[in-house]
């Protein structure tokens, strides 16, 4: 178990030396001389190093690929898995029908983003739940391609996804059985430990409290590949199935485990957690489909971001954090996760377990919104999540309002709330509230946006969530929408 | 007769190296198998905008790990200035530096996380000196990269008087990163006698040659550079790549072993320029009816520290500061200032886009004082006769000497009646822009959606959409008259098979894959018989870069010329094998066909014509006619000809947020007689969402400091999937022949990046549609710029209520 095990490209490889933390797209290109991955960024923003894993571990009923990019993940975190590349795809000399698709459709130019597009698509051929064109884009805008404009791109995927062709990749699939996780290597100082079960967590824990915790580390492994630190010592959370998955605790609240990807968060939102609908409208735009196959929700609290996308919305629907240690479990409203700018409640010997979030009442008004230049892959200007109760007489019973990006941390804004609450949910009254969100935040200039801008989208959104939820009180996001408040056209 | 009309040109085509880019194959510089002993080159960049260097010391990074050595100004042994216009760039600083990222040394070492190492233990010191961050800041100290350029014709203020409508102001466009997915690479190789070999991203191996060859105080021809293919360009690679070219020679020179450069993202984007910001003061005059009179633009360019190619990429601004558009009396004057930044550099469009913006702003202004529709105020415009314009009021008044002709040898009062004589007193001849227009506006059904969206904006309080309408005109060839000029190599073996060799580079553009068509073509053989080989400049000596469109049109012409030359030699034998005289013979599909059906293989007369000592190799030359400019007067033919093209964009922008997408677009677009339709349409495609980019969400912002905040995807936002229209139609122009052009075809390069502007057109109307009055829109249309813009038009539309209630 200190030796690194994979398959790549169905070719076993074993590894004894490899640094743990170095990344997967260094190991293929460096060490296994495959060069047909490529960097084009190190920050997991362009897709060019875009490379497939089998996951069996997640749901071993229903195996499936995975994109990454490869240029942020550690070697171990595909440790007893099977990775594809570029150059595993071809079959006895044929192309793969996601290669074909993009010869056909001239969907390269210089060819550089190319099989990070490919391998993008790979993952779409296979996938049973597209249903939908902007499914398409979510699936494939973690991949820039500076030359074509992606128009013969969106054609060729759209060839291919979800054709599931009958071939090895497809057997393989079937055939996946969970894999063996675990991977110890650790030496005086240094340590890469990925633990299987929450008993060995904590006794990794103990041995190692200087050991930074990792998941999916689509932030942590910038520290490596952006400003070059070295991490001696990481306790990776990824092999712990009690950490991970979707259910509904005794209580009726939903609860969310921290390592759960934000894909499977996806999924489950179109699934048992259809009444958060505030959820997927945030991760429709939260990051790639790549980025989203690695980060999850735990990842994204802890890192205490005052723009992690997922605290306004979560805070909006009144969701709390379990905090847990060997010692024992603490709950606390997510709110109060968040003590300053990246600084968290969580103290020595704990890890953020889970995401308890409660049903939200029937007639509750509730939605998610995320402005940023660019609409997808991009961090936020401004993330709001919005939550409004109202009484039979119309009047504001319970009210949320949780803004990123306006202050150090994400976080409520209370003056706004207080202006609405016991009022009749009105435009009158929204207006009247909205000058109290001056006083709730004082936002930021950079080059994300102004303190204006920020100003000026914060109360707009308020705005936009009374008009939007006017007609329909939990809206979905629409397919293509062109801004991240729906507002229907007035008859 | 046989059929034997199988050419390559005019039919569907798939990128030559398709399969390569599919299956990974296709390699790039870092992706060549590393030979033995290679180190890694490391450039290490200034942390300060402007400052002495007070002190420079190794030691401490000569003792990491790994660490080689680490270079300085004093190790170059040759000149350490380089430059493509002026040699006043140094490799590596000497006293001063004059840029973030301006490079200060190399670190060699055995990898690239040692020579970070090296990097970090490096100390350099800096005394910080005064800094110029912006082109304000530069016009005030009078900080002139060159001395400024003028343009001028008729009375501009006797015009202005006349005008009924004046409009006046200011426009910046930004800077734009390249981003070309392969960041710059050079691997070189040091030979016997001190010759050198290097692999380099670039897309002027001989631009690299020399400055390799100046640096290391050698003769040319002791240097080979040769381009496997690059990864993305768009003018990024055309000068800038000399430098990290030059820093791997060196260290090779210095070490005697392979040195590889290649940047990472931060520091490609750190170091290298970028599209020139543009700032410009504008005033014009134009009639009732919306057309122009006169314009005056003072017009500048942020050159960044160096020169570059700044002066030449200022004349394109100049050159297309009147777009598709007759104006009859006008002065420009160009400045190119010194700014402490990255110098900047071409990018697909080399200025055009920058000054064409400056009057689609006075036009889309114009419109909006006049009430006209975007489209119509641009077709009462172009060059060219408007039948339906005619009208004593719209006589064309422009006091001309009499009797002064063109450098051609035309008329000029003529051509001012005539309304098609540019600024730069070149004809423009037949211009296609009103056949475009018509053509493209039955096309996207204009008038019928223009209604449809004004019924749903008012309907909408919140979002409203916006029909916007761009034409562009851009001008074919290097306006350095002296780079008009390629070759060509062409080697056919006994076997048929043919090496084709010509001095353009391979970006993803296509070009390989139309020369091999061409050359297929000419000779009569499959595209299957033809590999085209890596650009090298010990195939084809004194290459021009493969910039300004230029790469089909000059290296196609070349190509013809070794072909039908190599076609013409071995006719009569194929004539005497064939029992025919030599004007029957047709080369076409990999065989010579006679009359009845006879026929020989390509691969069979070529064997043939080797045992018969015919010469199987031919060069190929071409540099295109009549063209000159002459900048002392602003006068001249700098083009060879004109490209053209048309876009409707529709977009939909919420007045909330100021987020906007691009619903629909239609192109139309004027590449004469297409060599490969496919492959220009993708250049079509590309080029616009490209322009759209600069236009939108690519937003480069610097610190107090003069640091780039904005260097990688992650904080600078080009075009994702997302950003590309649902209805994306693009249409080819027909019957569109163009003169003494390889097969009729036009270039298509850089011209569609302008049609991105339509995406400004559309987005004012959209947030007109807000309020009343003229639209200030920034560029670039960022969310936040287009909700300034649509605050300030809901302001008004609350004054004019409040006035209307009194």
């Amino acid at each position: 178990m200190s030796i690194l095990r994979f398959h790549l490209n169905d070719r076993p490889i074993e590894d004894a030396e490899v640094p743990p933390t170095t990344t997967l797209l260094n190991y293929l290109r460096q060490r296994a001389h495959l060069t047909g991955t490529k960097e084009g960024c190190a920050e997991g923003d362009c897709g060019a190093c875009t490379v497939v894993v089998l996951d069996a571990e997640t749901d071993p009923a229903a195996p499936r690929f995975r994109a990454v990019n490869a240029c942020l993940m550690f070697v171990p975190m595909v440790q007893g898995r099977r990775v594809y590349t570029i150059e595993g795809l071809r079959q006895n000399g044929a192309l793969h029908p996601a290669q074909a698709a993009m010869v056909e459709r001239l969907g390269s130019q210089c060819g550089y983003c190319t099989p990070g597009v490919v391998m993008a698509a790979f993952e779409a051929c296979y996938r049973e739940d597209l249903h939908e064109p902007w499914q398409l884009d979510d699936q494939m805008c973690g991949n820039l391609c500076r030359c074509t404009g992606y128009r013969p791109i969106r054609d060729a995927v759209h060839m291919v996804a979800g054709t599931c062709p009958e071939d090895l990749f497809k057997r393989r699939r079937a055939e996946a059985t969970p894999a063996a996780l675990e991977f110890v290597r650790a030496s005086a100082g240094r340590c890469y430990m990925q633990p299987t079960s929450l008993a060995a967590l904590w006794a990794a824990i103990a041995e190692r409290p200087q050991a930074r915790l990792v998941c999916g580390g689509t932030d942590l492994a910038l520290l490596v590949t952006q400003r070059y630190q070295d991490l001696p010592e990481l306790i990776a959370l990824e092999g712990v199935p009690e950490l991970r998955g979707v259910g509904r605790a005794a209580d009726g609240w939903f609860e969310i485990g921290a390592t759960t990807t934000l894909t499977d968060l996806e999924a489950a939102c179109m699934g048992p957690l259809r009444p958060l609908t505030p959820l997927l409208r945030i991760l429709r735009y939260f990051a790639s489909r790549q980025i989203k196959h690695r980060a999850t929700v735990g990842g994204n609290l802890c890192n205490a971001s005052p723009i992690g996308d997922l605290a306004p919305a979560l805070i909006a629907l009144g969701a709390q954090v379990v905090l847990r240690s060997a010692a024992g479990a603490r709950t606390l409203p997510l709110e109060q996760f968040f003590l300053a700018y990246r600084k968290t409640a969580l103290q020595p010997g704990e890890v953020l377990a889970a995401v308890r979030v409660p049903e939200p009442s029937p007639g509750a008004r509730m939605a998610a919104y995320k402005v940023s230049k660019r609409r997808e892959l991009d961090i936020s200007a401004v993330a709001a999540g919005l939550y409004v109760e109202t009484c039979p007489e119309g009047l504001v019973t319970e009210v949320r309002a949780a803004f990123g990006g306006m202050a150090a941390t994400p976080a409520r804004a209370r003056g706004l709330e207080a202006a609405l609450r016991g009022k009749p949910w009105t435009e009158a009254t929204v207006e009247a509230a909205l000058p109290a969100l001056a006083g709730d935040f004082k936002p930021m200039t950079d080059h994300r946006g102004s303190a204006w801008f920020r100003g000026q989208v914060a109360e707009n959104l308020v705005r936009g969530f009374y008009l939007e939820t006017a007609a329909t009180p939990r809206p979905d996001l629409p397919p293509r929408p062109a801004a991240t408040v729906r507002l229907e056209v007035v008859p | 007769m046989t059929e034997v009309s199988q050419s390559p040109l005019g039919r569907p085509a798939v990128h030559e190296s398709a399969l390569g880019h599919v299956t990974g194959s296709a390699r790039y510089v870092d992706d060549l198998p590393e030979p033995a002993g290679m180190l890694h080159g490391l450039p290490v960049g200034s942390p300060v905008a402007r400052g002495r260097l007070v002190a420079r010391r190794a030691e401490r990074a000569l003792a990491v790990p790994g660490v080689h050595a680490v270079l300085f100004a004093a190790d170059v042994p040759g000149h350490n200035r380089i430059g493509p216009i002026v040699h006043d760039e140094p490799l590596l600083a000497e006293d001063e530096v004059f840029a973030e990222g301006q490079v200060v040394a190399l670190v060699l070492g055995d990898s690239v996380a040692a020579c970070r190492a090296g990097a970090k233990a490096l100390e350099l010191e800096f005394e910080e000196l005064p800094a110029i961050l912006t082109i304000a800041e530069a016009l005030e100290a009078g900080s002139l990269l060159a001395p400024p350029h003028e343009m001028r014709r008729g009375d501009v203020a006797g015009a202005m008087a006349r005008a009924a409508v004046i409009v006046e102001g200011e426009l910046h466009t930004g800077g734009q990163d390249h981003f070309y997915l392969e960041t710059q690479a050079t691997l070189a190789f040091p030979g016997e006698n001190d010759t050198l070999h290097l692999e380099s991203s670039t897309q002027h191996p001989t631009e690299v040659q020399v400055a390799c060859a100046e640096v290391l105080g050698c003769a040319r021809n002791q240097i080979v550079v040769s381009v496997p293919r690059m990864g993305g360009a768009f003018g990024g690679k055309e000068s800038q790549a000399s430098q990290f070219a030059a820093l791997a020679a060196l260290g090779a020179r210095h070490t005697g072993r392979p040195v590889k450069v290649w940047l990472s993202r931060d520091l490609d984007m750190t170091m290298t320029g970028k599209r020139h910001p543009f700032w410009s003061r504008y005033r014009a005059g134009l009639d009732a009816r919306g057309r122009l009179l006169a314009l005056e633009v003072e017009l500048v360019a942020d050159g960044g520290w160096s020169v570059d190619l700044s002066p030449a990429i200022l004349d394109r601004g100049m050159f297309h500061l009147d777009n598709g558009y007759f104006v009859p009396n006008l002065r420009f004057v160009g400045k190119a200032v010194r700014t402490n930044k990255a110098s900047n550099t071409a990018f697909r469009g080399f200025g055009g886009p920058q000054g064409m913006a400056v009057i689609e702003e006075v036009l889309s202004r114009a419109a909006e004082r006049l009430g006209l529709d975007p489209a119509e105020i641009r077709r009462r415009n172009y060059y060219g006769d408007c039948p339906d314009e005619h009208g004593p009021e719209n006589m064309v008044d422009v006091p001309v000497p009499d009797g002064e002709q063109t450098s051609a040898g035309a008329s000029v009062i003529s051509l001012v009646r005539a309304r098609c004589l540019t600024p730069y007193y070149q004809e423009v001849p037949h211009c296609r822009l009103p056949r475009i227009h018509a053509e493209l506006l039955a096309r996207c059904d204009w008038e019928a959606r223009r209604a449809e969206i004004a019924a749903w904006n008012a309907r909408s309080p919140w979002q409203k959409r916006g029909l916007g309408f761009m034409p562009v005109k851009f001008g074919i060839s290097f306006t350095n008259t002296m780079l008009n000029q390629a070759g060509a190599l062409v080697l056919v073996y006994a076997d048929g098979s043919v090496q084709l060799n010509h001095g353009g580079t391979e970006m993803g553009q296509g070009l390989h894959t139309k020369m091999v068509a061409v050359c297929a073509h000419e000779l009569g053989v499959t595209t299957a018989q033809v590999r085209c080989m890596a650009t090298a400049t010990d195939k084809v000596p004194n290459t021009s870069a493969t910039a300004a469109s230029s790469g089909s049109d000059l290296n196609g012409m070349a190509v013809q010329a070794a072909c039908a030359e190599l076609r013409e030699r071995v006719r009569p034998l194929a004539a005497e094998l064939l029992g025919t005289g030599p004007e029957a013979v047709q080369f076409a599909g990999g065989a010579a066909h006679g009359p009845g059906g006879r026929s020989v293989q390509w691969s069979d007369l070529a064997k043939t014509a080797w045992m018969r000592r015919i010469s199987l190799s031919a060069a190929g030359y071409y540099a295109t006619p009549n063209i000159a400019y002459d900048r002392t007067v602003g006068r001249g033919k700098p083009f060879h000809y004109f490209a053209y093209g048309a876009a409707a964009v529709e977009v939909e922008i919420s007045g909330l947020t100021g987020e906007h997408r691009i619903s629909r677009v239609d192109i139309l677009h004027d590449v004469g007689s297409s060599l490969l339709p496919t492959i220009d349409v993708g250049q079509i495609e590309g080029g616009f969402i490209q322009g759209v980019g600069w236009l939108t969400g690519e937003e480069l912002v610097w610190d107090a400091k003069g640091r780039l905040l904005t260097h990688g995807p992650s904080t600078y936002k080009i075009p994702a999937i997302g950003d590309c229209p649902a209805i994306f139609n693009v249409a080819l122009l027909e019957r569109a022949e163009q003169d003494s052009t390889i097969h009729g075809s036009k270039a298509v390069g850089e011209p569609p990046l302008m049609l991105g502007l339509g995406v400004v057109s559309a987005l004012r109307q959209a947030i007109a549609a807000f309020g009343p009055g003229e639209v200030e829109l920034g560029i670039p249309c960022t969310p936040e710029a287009i909700l300034r813009a649509v605050v300030k038009q809901r302001a008004a539309a609350v004054t004019r209520a409040a006035d209307a209630a009194e």
